[in-house]
Formats: structure tokens, sequence, C-alpha cells
């Protein structure tokens, strides 16, 4: 791993549970490298929940896997930090992270059956979760896993432990892997598109359900999405990432309303209940880059009508407020000395 | 463009007359003594459609709506003449598809054409994309002059570089192989379109240019859709008239405009309020009680009944029948008769 220069000390004190600092996972092929995630810098604080948003291939999942550790070859973390309780989680050794994952830190999957063993019951694999972190009996860790259960809605919990995870819909299934998630009451979850599947109904129930437990337990969220939508009820703020950078990022209700960057405008743009009923779409023209052959500068340029000579310089992400945003020409002229708080 | 008027002279395009369609496995012999003897239970018939009548009128956009297992799809393929109902009748300009000669009967099918919500499995991975496009014209004797100016020309027409007609679909990205898909219905001259979640599976951004499409090849070629979707956004956007589906039945259809602003049935009103909004200033999800009840037992009466916060005693045994309760506006609700009482 290459330390790029940047100042290892062994403990970093941060206000916010969780720090993402310069990250870069790369993936080497035989065609070249892919910079799937080329220098992210993020945090979250406690009972906060970040919308971290983004198309297919904007590198928002290999960032929520690179934080709790799960990035497979040929993919690597090449450089930066994720700062978790004064550590860095780039450094510690398996073991420790392993004592981390599943106790202090937790990831929810959009597909159910990637958390669940469909040949084992509900019951054997909640006790397992527990008895892993937690010196507890048989009986405890049932007792545990049967309140897990019914804190996240599932009907009847005593009699589902009994169950298969292929014994329950979609939407049940989700909800017993939040209950494996929240067992230990961890500081902070990763959520990757967890409701993408799911029926409207069906997502707005466990989404008013994990609303719920955040508050309650003061606990941070990154939640992965697509769905513009999902974000603008569920997260406090929101970082938009484009060809694995963040592109613009603050509180979600000023971004939505008033973006900064051009690709923000349109990613907003193109949502049809933004648009009037049966008129055209707008849309952004083009196709997102390979990410084998990104342009220089800005990766946005050649899709955007604002894109002049000076942006195929590199673009560094800039504070405005408590605001952030990658563009040589954001959509409002903004002072940046004054921008209100 | 409006749909035609006077719809008692001109039959609609696609006329479905109490279609119902059961999946299951037919019992044997020696299962029928069995069953006889009560030896052994019937065997489950799941119906996944259940006598639904539904007009799609020449030119309009009826969006179809409704959660995974609703028969949504289902009645889909009935419409396109891929599934033949279990009961009831498909009527094409009037005529009945069933009582037609052979050759007509192809002839009728060839107008209606259908697109996928995976563009990759609906494309043969081992043809190239210009075959896919041209196969089904070469074979009904469509293309006059020469072939590859005829495949060229559907592919400008959908929005592709005829230049890639050699390529196969694993070299498109998601978007492009939905243009092959669309590409592929469009060349047999079709008059109406059944889209069965068509954009589900694209990004936002993509999204809206595909939606672009079908508005612009609905001016141009004077299309007439089926527009299946889970995602009620889309459906406000594009559609003319809307039909929402809940196990089976069509529990109301109006225009869209109506729909979305008076929907009659408990049902309808909470999937409309469960719509995921970006402009939503609420801030909490209040979600529908309970699952989706399974097809192979549907609750008796009104399916909705053990969901509904309305319910009583007739709605327990009693299906209500689809009413008209306003000009265009229909509702299968029991509440509509008690307002009137």
């Amino acid at each position: 791993m290459s330390a790029s220069g940047a100042v290892m000390a062994p403990v970093v004190k941060s206000s916010a549970i969780l720090e993402v600092r310069d990250l870069r996972t790369h993936f080497v092929g035989e065609t070249g490298s892919v910079k799937a995630v080329d220098g992210v810098s993020f945090s979250v604080k406690r009972g906060r929940v970040l919308g971290l948003v983004g198309e297919s291939g904007s590198g928002k999942s290999v960032t929520g896997f690179s934080i709790i550790g799960l990035v497979d070859p040929p993919g690597r973390i090449v450089g930066g930090q994720v700062i978790f309780d004064g550590r860095d989680l780039t450094r510690v050794t398996r073991e420790e992270m392993r004592g981390l994952r599943g106790r202090r830190i937790a990831m929810i999957f959009q597909d159910p059956m990637m958390t669940l063993n469909p040949v084992l019951r509900i019951d054997t694999q909640l006790i397992e979760a527990i008895r892993a972190h937690a010196d507890v009996s048989q009986a405890q860790a049932r007792a545990w896993a049967r309140d897990a259960l019914g804190m996240v809605g599932i009907p009847s919990p005593e009699e589902r432990l009994h169950a298969y995870p292929h014994q329950f819909s979609g939407g049940m299934r989700q909800r017993v892997v939040i209950a494996i998630a929240l067992l230990h009451k961890p500081d902070f979850i990763i959520a990757d598109e967890p409701t993408t599947a799911l029926d409207v109904t069906i997502q707005a129930q466990i989404l008013a359900e994990v609303q719920k437990l955040v508050a309650e337990s003061d606990t941070a969220l990154i939640w992965i999405t697509h769905d513009l939508a999902v974000v603008s009820r569920l997260a406090d703020d929101i970082a938009v990432m484009y060809a694995g950078r963040i592109v613009e990022a603050g509180p979600v209700a000023e971004v939505l309303d008033r973006p900064l960057h051009p690709y923000t405008a349109g990613l907003i743009g193109s949502v049809p209940s933004r648009n009037r009923r049966g008129e055209r779409l707008q849309q952004i023209p083009g196709m997102m880059p390979s990410m084998l052959h990104l342009p220089k500068g800005c990766a946005f340029r050649t899709r955007c009508a604002r894109a002049d000579a000076a942006c195929a310089a590199d673009v560094p992400l800039l504070p405005v407020g408590d605001r952030e945003y990658r563009c040589f020409h954001p959509l409002i002229e903004v002072p940046v000395t004054e921008m209100p708080a | 463009m409006m749909p035609e008027a006077g719809t008692s002279e001109v039959p609609p395009l696609i006329d479905l007359k109490s279609v119902s369609r059961q999946f299951g496995r037919h019992p044997d012999f020696a299962a029928r003594m069995a069953i006889a003897l009560k030896l052994a239970t019937p065997v489950p018939m799941l119906r996944a459609v259940d006598q639904v009548d539904l007009a799609v009128r020449k030119g309009e956009v009826l969006g179809l709506v409704g959660e995974s297992g609703c028969g949504k799809s289902t009645l889909g393929r009935i419409a396109a003449g891929i599934l033949p109902p279990s009961q009831g009748s498909v009527l094409w300009r009037g005529q009945d598809l069933a009582q037609l000669p052979r050759a007509a009967r192809r002839e009728a099918r060839l107008r209606v054409q259908m697109i996928f919500q995976n563009p990759y499995a609906s494309l043969n991975p081992r043809r190239s994309a210009g075959d896919i496009v041209g196969e089904a014209p070469r074979i009904h004797k469509l293309i006059a002059g020469d072939p590859a100016a005829f495949i060229d020309e559907q592919f400008r027409r959908a929005g592709l570089d005829p230049a890639l007609k050699r390529r196969y679909p694993h070299q498109f990205s998601g978007g492009q192989r939905q243009r092959i898909g669309i590409a592929r219905a469009l060349a047999v001259r079709p008059d109406f379109i059944i889209c069965d979640e068509a954009v589900a599976a694209l990004d936002v951004s993509v999204q809206a240019q595909i939606l672009n499409l079908f508005m612009d090849l609905r001016a141009s070629l004077n299309l007439t859709y089926l527009f299946i979707s889970h995602d009620l956004g889309v459906v406000q956007h594009i559609s003319d008239r809307v039909a929402i589906m809940y196990l089976g039945r069509i529990v109301e259809e109006a225009p869209t405009d109506e729909i979305f602003a008076r929907a009659n049935h408990p049902y309808s009103q909470a999937l409309l309020a469960e719509m995921p909004r970006i402009e939503t200033t609420k801030r909490h999800f209040t979600a529908v009680k309970g699952e989706v009840p399974s097809p192979l037992a549907p609750p008796a009466g009104c399916h909705f009944h053990p969901r509904c916060p309305h319910a009583f005693a007739r709605c327990r045994v009693e299906a209500p029948p689809l009413k008209t309760i306003a000009a265009g506006h229909k509702s299968a609700c029991h509440l509509n008769d008690t307002a009137v009482v």
C-alpha cells in the first residue's frame, strides 16, 4: 500500500464517528487500471444519515466495501484513510477487522441472500452472530435473537425463529438482515441499496423502521443508493458520486433544491416527477465514460453544457459554507465569502 | 396526441374481456383419484389474473401499475398474445384472436410487440445486434430493398449508431441494450407496444433518455402503449390513463391526472401516498400495514381487506366489482356504495 506521503498517526481524533479521507480503491486488470474510488472524503456523525448517491459504475458501492474491508482482488485500497474511533481501518489486521465487523460496524446488502445462509434456520444464524461477539448462553442468545426480530417489526418472532430464509418474503428477509446488522448496536451501518428490489409499500415500511432505529440508537448510517427520492426523505446529508469521485456534497435539502454541480442538476432533472407530465424529460447527453478511459480533469466535462477549456485541469472539491462541489462553473454563482451557513 | 374519440364506433385496439389465467399443475389420474378419496389435498392453483376487463384505445398510453406478484406481467403477456388466457377472450380491433383464421391471427400478433425489463436476458448473446434486429422482419418478409439499409434505419430510429450492428449484446451498455430491444420490436412495424418494466433496470439518466425515445416514437409512428411498471413516477409521466392492479384484479382505472389527484380505492391511495418524490418535505414514512398476501390463498371478498383501514363486514365476503364512479373513472370498492346509500 502506498502511503502517498500522508502522515500516518496511530491515533487520530475526530468529532465524526467515521471519517473517510482521500480514499482510493483501484482495480488493476490486463487492459489497465480502473480507479473505481479516486480520492473520496467524507464524514458521518452519530445519529445522522448520509445518502451516497450515484449511478452504476460511479464507485458508490466500492466505497462502502472499502470502508468495511470487503474489497476483493483485483481491487485494492491504494491510498487514503478510513478513520473509525481513532483507528485507520485500512491498516488494522484481519483479526481486528473481524472483531469490529458485525459488532461496531455493520453492512446491509441489496440482496438479503448475500447475508443469509439458505440452508440454516434463522435462529441458528442470529445466535451465531450474537455469540461471535458476546459471551452469553444459548438461551440468552435465543431471547436476544427473538427481541431483535420483534424490534424490526417481524410478527410472531418466537415462531419465525424456526423458519428458513426461503420461508420469508423479500421484505421480511431484508428485515431479518437489518435485525442482524443491529444486533450489537453498531456505531455505524453501511446500507447498499437495501430497498431497491422491494415494492413501494414494503420499501416505505422498512424505511420507516430504519429511520426510527437510527434515531433511537444514535447510529450513524451511510445509505448507498441511486434513488434521489429515497435520499430526499431519509438522509440528512448527501454526497453525489460520478466516475469514482464525489462531485457534490452537503445538506440534502440544499443540494436537491439548489444543486451546484451540473451533473447533480442533470440527475435531478432526469427524474420524471421533476418534469411536466407528457413532456420530454431533461436528459444528460451522452453516456458515462468508460472507467478505463476517463477524460482528463473533470470526468463529466464531455457531457456538460457548461464545460470549457479550463475543465481539462483537475478540479478540487471546493468548500462553500457547509457544502462542497467539484466544478469550475457551478450553477449558482456563490460569493464564496458570503455563503450563508 | 389524444386517443381517438367515439370509442363506440372504433373498437379498442386491444380489448381484454374477463380474462383469467391460472398457473398450477394439472393433477393426473392417480392424483385426481387421491383427491376424490380425500387422501390428498387439491393441487393449489395460482390465480395470477382474475377476470380482468381492460381496453386500450388506439393512440393512448395506458399505465398498468402494481406490486410484484399482482399479475401485471401476466396480463401484459396475455395482451401480447404470448400467453393464452385460461378463461375470457382477447379482442384485437374488435375481433376475437382465438377465432381468427391462422394467417390473420399471425398478422394481428405481429402488430403487437413487447419490450422486456432485462434487455440482456431478452437478447440472444450469440447473435450480433444487427441479426437480432433484422431476424423477425426477414422471416416475415417485411424488408423491401437492401436488408443492410433497412437494419441501419432501424438502428438510427432507436438512437443507435448503425456502425455498431456487428457487435454482440455484451459489448453494449444497459441503455444501448434496451435500445436494441426497442429497435427489434419496432422493426416489424407494430401498432401496439407492451413495455414490461422496460426502464426499471436503468439508471435515472439513462431512464430519462429511453422514456424520451418512447415519447418521440409514439408521436412519429402513431404507437399505442401498454406501459407496465411499478414506478409511479414513470407511469405518471408517460401515461394518459392508469390502471392499478392488486392480487390479480384491477382495483382502479382512471385518467392519469384524475387518479393522482383523486384516487378512490384505499389501495391506490396508500400506494400513491408512499410514492417517493424528490420534492417531498415530509420526513416520515407511514407505511401500509402488512404484506401482499400469497396469490395461492388470496383473502376472500376484497383482496385488500386485511390491509385496508376502512374494511367492514361486506368486504370480507363479497368481492367488489369495478364500477364507474365518475366519467372514465372506475373503482372496485364497497365504500362507494355505502357513500350513496
